[in-house]
C-alpha cells in the first residue's frame, strides 16, 4: 500500500515542481508586466513630453524704421502701442528670403513667425523707443509648426502631401538652420501663461493657479471636518448604536461611489440650488472635499486607532477630562498618521478630472484666476482639453502638462513618505 | 459686506470675545487667596465659551440666509413681472430667471437690455445690495450680541469646560453626519432629476430601449436628432469595456498578490509593492491620454496587420489600460486578504508534503476566496464608474455590440457629453444624464454594498 503511494508520489513529482515553477513564474510575469506597463507610459509620457520644454527661436534683422511701423515723429504711448509691429516683422522677412512671389508661399513665410512675436516687439519698444529708427537683430518665436520640425519631430523623408511643412518651407528653414538664424530655447511661456488656442503660446499658468485655489478649498473644508468626524467615530461614538453604524456603513460607500456622481451632486446642489458659481475653483473645492472626505476620516481613524490606550488612560488618570485626553494627548500623537492621510487624499483630488467637468471647468481660460469665486480651468482638465486638439505641439504640450502633474503628485507622496517615516514610532 | 469680508471680521470678534471672556474668568477667580470663589474651569474655557456664543449663531443666521437669498430674491422678482412673462411656460421662466441673473451680473448687458427684463435686473440688483446690507448688519450684531450673553455667563460657578465640550461633541456629531447628508443629497439629486426624466421618457423605454441618440430637435424639421433615450447598447458597453478591465486586472492582480505574499523576498516586496502602488496614483485623464494616443492607435495598427478592422477607439483599448490602472486595488486588496489567512493553515498544508502552489491553489485561496470576491467586485465597480478613459478613448457612438473591436460608449462617457459645458437643466437630454447617474449610482451601490458586506462577513473568521 505504501509503496505504491510512494510510487505514484514520485511519477508524479517531476509534473508537480514543473506546475509549481510555473505557478511560480505566473506570478512573477505578473508584476513585471505591471511594472513594464508603468514604465512604458512613463517612457511615452516622458518622450513626448519633453520637446515642449524648449520651444524655437528664428533670429531676424528687424528693420524698425518709423514708416513701417506707421509711426509719426514723437509718437505717443497710445500710438506705440497700435503701430504695425507684424508689418515690420514681415518685411524683415522678405528681406531675408527675396524672391518668394506667390501669394500662398508669402502667407507661408510670414505664418513661420508666431503672432505672439508682434507683441513681445511691441513691449520691447513701449519700455525703450530709442529703438525706432534702428536695426535690431531679434530672437523671435517661431510658429508651433516650425518648432515642431525644428525639433525632430517632423520625417523629411515623408512625401510632401502627407506632412504639414510643404518642399519650399524647408529649403527656407535649412537657410536659417546654415546662417545660425534658428535655436531653441527655454520655453518660459509655458509656465507663465494661461491658456492659447496658438500651441507656441499655450501655457499652464492658469490651470495650475485654478487648481491651487480648487486644493485650497478642499484643504480646509476636508481637513477640518475628516479629523473632527474621524475623532467622533473613534474616540466618542456609542458602539452598536444605530446611527453610528450609518454613518460608518455611509463612510465606506463613499469612498467607492464613482468620482463622475460627485461631479452630478455638485451640479444640482452647489450650483443649481445653492447657486455658487460655475466653473469657479469654490464649486470645485466643495466637490472635491465631499470626494476626498471619506479618505481622510478612515486613514485618521487608522491614525488614531494606532494610538494606544495607556495614553488616553494616563491623561485620564491624572484628572482629565475624556475631550482633553483626546485634543491634548491623542490627536497630537496621531497628526503625522492623520496628515499623511490627508497629502494622500489630496493627492487623489488634485488629479481628479470626471467632477471638474461636470461643473463646468471645462472653459477656455487665458487669465489667471485671481480668487476662488473668479472662473478657473484645473490642471488635468487642461490636460483633458488639450488632449483633444488635432496640433502636434498641443500633444506635445498635454505630455508636458501631465509631466508638471506628475511631479507635483510625486512631491505630495514623496512628503506624505517622509512625514510617516519621521513620525513613525513603535508603542 | 462680501461673506468673505464678514467671515473674516467673525474670526477677529471670535479673538476678541476669547481675549476678554479669559480675562473676566481670571479677574473673578483673583479673589481666591483672599478666601473667594474657585473656578470651575480652567480660564481659557470661559474664553471658549464666549466664542461659542459670539460665533456659532452668527454663522447658523449667515448660512441660512446665504442658502435662501437667492431662491427668495427671485421669486419676489418674478411675481412683479409683467403678466405675459407670468404666463409663460416653465421652460421659458426658468430662462427669463437666468437672464435676469446674468444681466444682474454684468453691467455690460445691463445696458442694452430689453426694458422690462433690465428693470427686473436692475430691481434684482437693488434687493440683493440691501439684503446684502440687512445680513452684515443683522450677522454682526447677532455677533456682538453674543459675546455680551456670553459674558454674563462667565461666572466661578459655571461649568465652563463641560459646555465647551459638549458644544464641541456636536460639532463633531455634525461633521461625521456629513457622509449621510452627502449620500442623501446624492440621492435626492439624481433621484429627482431622474424623475422628470421619467416624465419625459417612458421608464422602461429607457431601460429596456436599444436605441440611445440623446440629441433632441430644437426644431421640428431638424434632421439626425430623434430623441431617443434606449440606455441598453450604453449598458452593454460599459459592461464590454469593464468585462475587458477586469480580465487584465484580475489574474494579474491576483497573480501579483500571491507573488508578493508568498514568494517574493522582503526586498522585492519593499521595492514592488510602491511600485505598483504608483499605478494606483497616476490620475485617470493621463491614463485615458495613453489609451487615446498610444495603445489605441497600436491596437489598430496590429489589427490591420492581420487584417482586422478595428475601430479608431476601439472598445479593447480603453478597457486594456483601465485593467491596468486597477491591477493595484486588485493585488492591494487581495495582499491582504491573502495575508490574513493564518500560517497554520500553510503549515498544516506543507506538513501533508503538498507543494507550495499546491498549498495556496487548494488552502489559501479557498480560505480567501470571500475576500477575494469582495475585492472583484470593488474592482468591478471601479471599472464602471471609471470616466476619463473611457471618456478619452471609448467612442461616442452608442454601438449595440459586443465585439471589442468596435467603438461603443458608456454610461460616463454619455453623462459627460450629455453635461459638459453650458446647458438648461430642463431638456429631457440634460435629465437623462441624471438618469444614467442614478443607475450607474445604483449599479455600483449594490457591488460596493455587497462586496463590503463579504469582506467585513471573511475578516471575522480568523480575528
Amino acid at each position: 500500500m505504501s509503496t505504491t503511494t510512494t510510487e505514484k508520489v514520485k511519477a508524479t513529482l517531476a509534473k508537480r515542481y514543473a506546475r509549481e515553477t510555473r505557478f511560480r513564474a505566473y506570478g512573477f510575469i505578473s508584476i513585471a508586466l505591471s511594472i513594464l506597463f508603468l514604465a512604458i507610459l512613463l517612457l511615452d509620457i516622458f518622450s513626448k513630453g519633453l520637446p515642449a520644454f524648449t520651444s524655437t527661436y528664428i533670429k531676424l534683422d528687424v528693420v524698425l524704421d518709423a514708416p513701417t511701423l506707421g509711426l509719426e515723429a514723437n509718437p505717443t504711448l497710445e500710438q506705440l502701442n497700435a503701430a504695425n509691429y507684424s508689418k515690420a516683422i514681415d518685411t524683415s522677412l522678405e528681406t531675408l528670403f527675396p524672391g518668394v512671389e506667390e501669394r500662398k508661399q508669402k502667407k507661408a513665410l510670414k505664418a513661420m513667425i508666431s503672432d505672439d512675436a508682434a507683441y513681445t516687439l511691441r513691449d520691447q519698444i513701449v519700455a525703450d523707443p530709442s529703438m525706432i529708427g534702428t536695426t535690431q537683430s531679434l530672437w523671435l518665436l517661431a510658429d508651433d509648426e516650425i518648432d515642431v520640425f525644428h525639433k525632430g519631430g517632423v520625417d523629411r523623408a515623408l512625401p510632401e502631401s502627407d506632412r504639414r511643412i510643404k518642399d519650399f518651407q524647408l529649403t527656407w528653414l535649412d537657410k536659417l538652420e546654415a546662417e545660425d538664424r534658428i535655436e531653441s530655447q527655454f520655453n518660459t511661456i509655458f509656465f507663465t501663461r494661461g491658456d492659447s488656442r496658438e500651441p507656441e503660446q499655450a501655457g499652464i499658468l492658469s490651470a495650475l493657479i485654478g487648481s491651487i485655489y480648487t486644493m485650497l478649498v478642499t484643504l480646509l473644508l476636508s481637513f477640518p471636518i475628516g479629523v473632527a468626524a474621524a475623532i467622533y467615530l473613534e474616540e466618542f461614538a456609542p458602539k452598536n448604536n444605530f446611527w453610528v453604524d450609518l454613518i460608518e456603513v455611509n463612510i465606506n460607500n463613499l469612498a467607492a461611489v464613482p468620482s463622475i456622481v460627485f461631479g452630478l451632486l455638485g451640479l444640482a446642489v452647489f450650483i443649481q440650488f445653492f447657486g455658487t458659481p460655475r466653473s469657479a475653483p469654490l464649486t470645485g473645492g466643495l466637490v472635491m472635499s465631499l470626494l476626498v472626505l471619506p479618505t481622510i476620516i478612515i486613514a485618521s481613524r487608522a491614525a488614531l486607532r494606532s494610538v494606544p490606550p495607556s495614553i488616553r488612560e494616563g491623561a485620564l488618570g491624572l484628572g482629565a477630562s475624556k475631550t482633553q485626553s483626546v485634543f491634548q494627548n491623542v490627536l497630537p500623537l496621531a497628526m503625522p498618521g492623520i496628515m499623511t492621510g490627508a497629502i494622500i487624499g489630496m493627492a487623489h483630488a488634485l488629479g481628479e478630472t470626471a467632477p471638474l467637468l461636470m461643473i463646468g471647468m471645462v472653459a477656455f481660460i487665458m487669465d489667471v484666476p485671481s480668487g476662488v469665486t473668479s472662473p478657473a480651468a484645473a490642471l488635468p482638465v487642461q490636460i483633458f482639453l488639450w488632449s483633444d486638439s488635432p496640433e502636434r505641439a498641443f500633444m506635445e504640450r498635454t505630455s508636458a502638462a501631465i509631466i508638471v502633474l506628475l511631479a507635483f503628485l510625486i512631491l505630495m507622496n514623496l512628503i506624505a513618505v517622509i512625514l510617516r517615516k519621521r513620525f513613525e514610532r513603535r508603542w | 459686506m462680501s461673506t468673505l469680508g464678514i467671515l473674516l471680521t467673525l474670526t477677529v470678534l471670535a479673538a476678541f470675545s476669547y481675549y476678554i471672556g479669559r480675562k473676566r474668568s481670571l479677574a473673578l477667580a483673583t479673589p481666591v487667596k483672599r478666601g473667594g470663589n474657585d473656578l470651575h474651569s480652567l480660564p481659557s474655557y470661559y474664553g471658549y465659551l464666549v466664542v461659542v456664543w459670539a460665533i456659532i449663531p452668527a454663522l447658523l443666521l449667515l448660512a441660512l440666509w446665504s442658502s435662501l437669498e437667492k431662491p427668495m430674491l427671485t421669486s419676489s422678482i418674478m411675481s412683479h413681472l409683467p403678466v405675459e412673462y407670468q404666463n409663460k411656460s416653465t421652460d421659458e421662466l426658468s430662462l427669463t430667471t437666468n437672464r435676469i441673473h446674468n444681466l444682474a451680473n454684468d453691467p455690460a448687458q445691463l445696458a442694452t437690455a430689453e426694458p422690462v427684463l433690465k428693470a427686473a435686473a436692475e430691481e434684482y440688483q437693488q434687493m440683493q445690495s440691501l439684503s446684502n446690507t440687512i445680513k452684515t448688519v443683522l450677522v454682526l450684531a447677532l455677533a456682538i450680541a453674543g459675546i455680551f450673553i456670553g459674558l454674563r455667563y462667565v461666572k466661578p460657578k459655571t461649568r465652563a469646560r463641560n459646555q465647551v465640550e459638549r458644544v464641541v461633541q456636536f460639532i463633531m456629531i455634525g461633521c461625521a453626519s456629513i457622509a449621510i447628508l452627502t449620500t442623501v443629497g446624492i440621492v435626492f439629486s439624481v433621484l429627482f432629476e431622474s424623475i422628470r426624466f421619467f416624465g419625459h421618457v417612458n421608464i422602461f423605454d429607457f431601460i429596456f430601449g436599444t436605441h440611445w441618440s440623446p440629441q433632441t430637435a430644437l426644431r421640428a424639421d431638424q434632421a439626425g436628432s430623434s430623441g431617443a433615450f434606449g440606455a441598453v447598447p450604453l449598458f452593454v458597453g460599459t459592461f464590454l469595456i469593464s468585462s475587458i478591465a477586469l480580465l487584465i486586472a484580475v489574474p494579474l492582480g491576483l497573480m501579483s498578490a500571491i507573488y508578493l505574499s508568498e514568494y517574493a523576498s522582503p526586498t522585492m516586496r519593499a521595492y514592488a509593492k510602491p511600485a505598483m502602488e504608483i499605478l494606483a496614483g497616476i490620475p485617470t485623464v493621463v491614463y485615458g491620454f495613453f489609451a487615446a494616443l498610444t495603445v489605441a492607435p497600436m491596437i489598430r495598427g496590429l489589427g490591420e496587420s492581420v487584417g482586422l478592422s478595428v475601430a479608431s477607439e476601439s472598445a479593447l483599448a480603453a478597457g486594456i489600460v483601465m485593467g491596468v490602472m486597477i491591477i493595484p486595488f486588485m493585488s492591494s486588496l487581495s495582499d491582504d486578504i491573502i495575508n490574513a489567512v493564518p500560517q497554520a493553515m500553510r503549515d498544516g498544508s506543507y506538513g501533508m508534503g503538498a507543494t507550495k502552489s499546491e498549498t495556496i491553489k487548494q488552502v489559501v485561496i479557498p480560505a480567501a476566496l470571500p475576500g477575494i470576491v469582495g475585492a472583484f467586485l470593488l474592482a468591478a465597480s471601479r471599472a464602471i464608474g471609471e470616466t476619463m478613459i473611457v471618456v478619452m478613448a471609448a467612442g461616442l457612438a452608442a454601438n449595440l455590440s459586443f465585439n471589442p473591436l468596435d467603438a461603443v460608449t458608456t454610461i460616463t462617457v454619455q453623462i459627460v457629453t450629455l453635461l459638459k459645458g453650458d446647458q438648461e437643466f430642463d431638456s429631457a437630454k440634460t435629465l437623462a444624464a441624471f438618469a444614467l447617474g442614478l443607475s450607474l449610482f445604483v449599479i455600483t451601490l449594490i457591488l460596493n454594498v455587497l462586496a463590503l458586506h463579504i469582506v467585513r462577513k471573511y475578516r471575522e473568521q480568523y480575528d
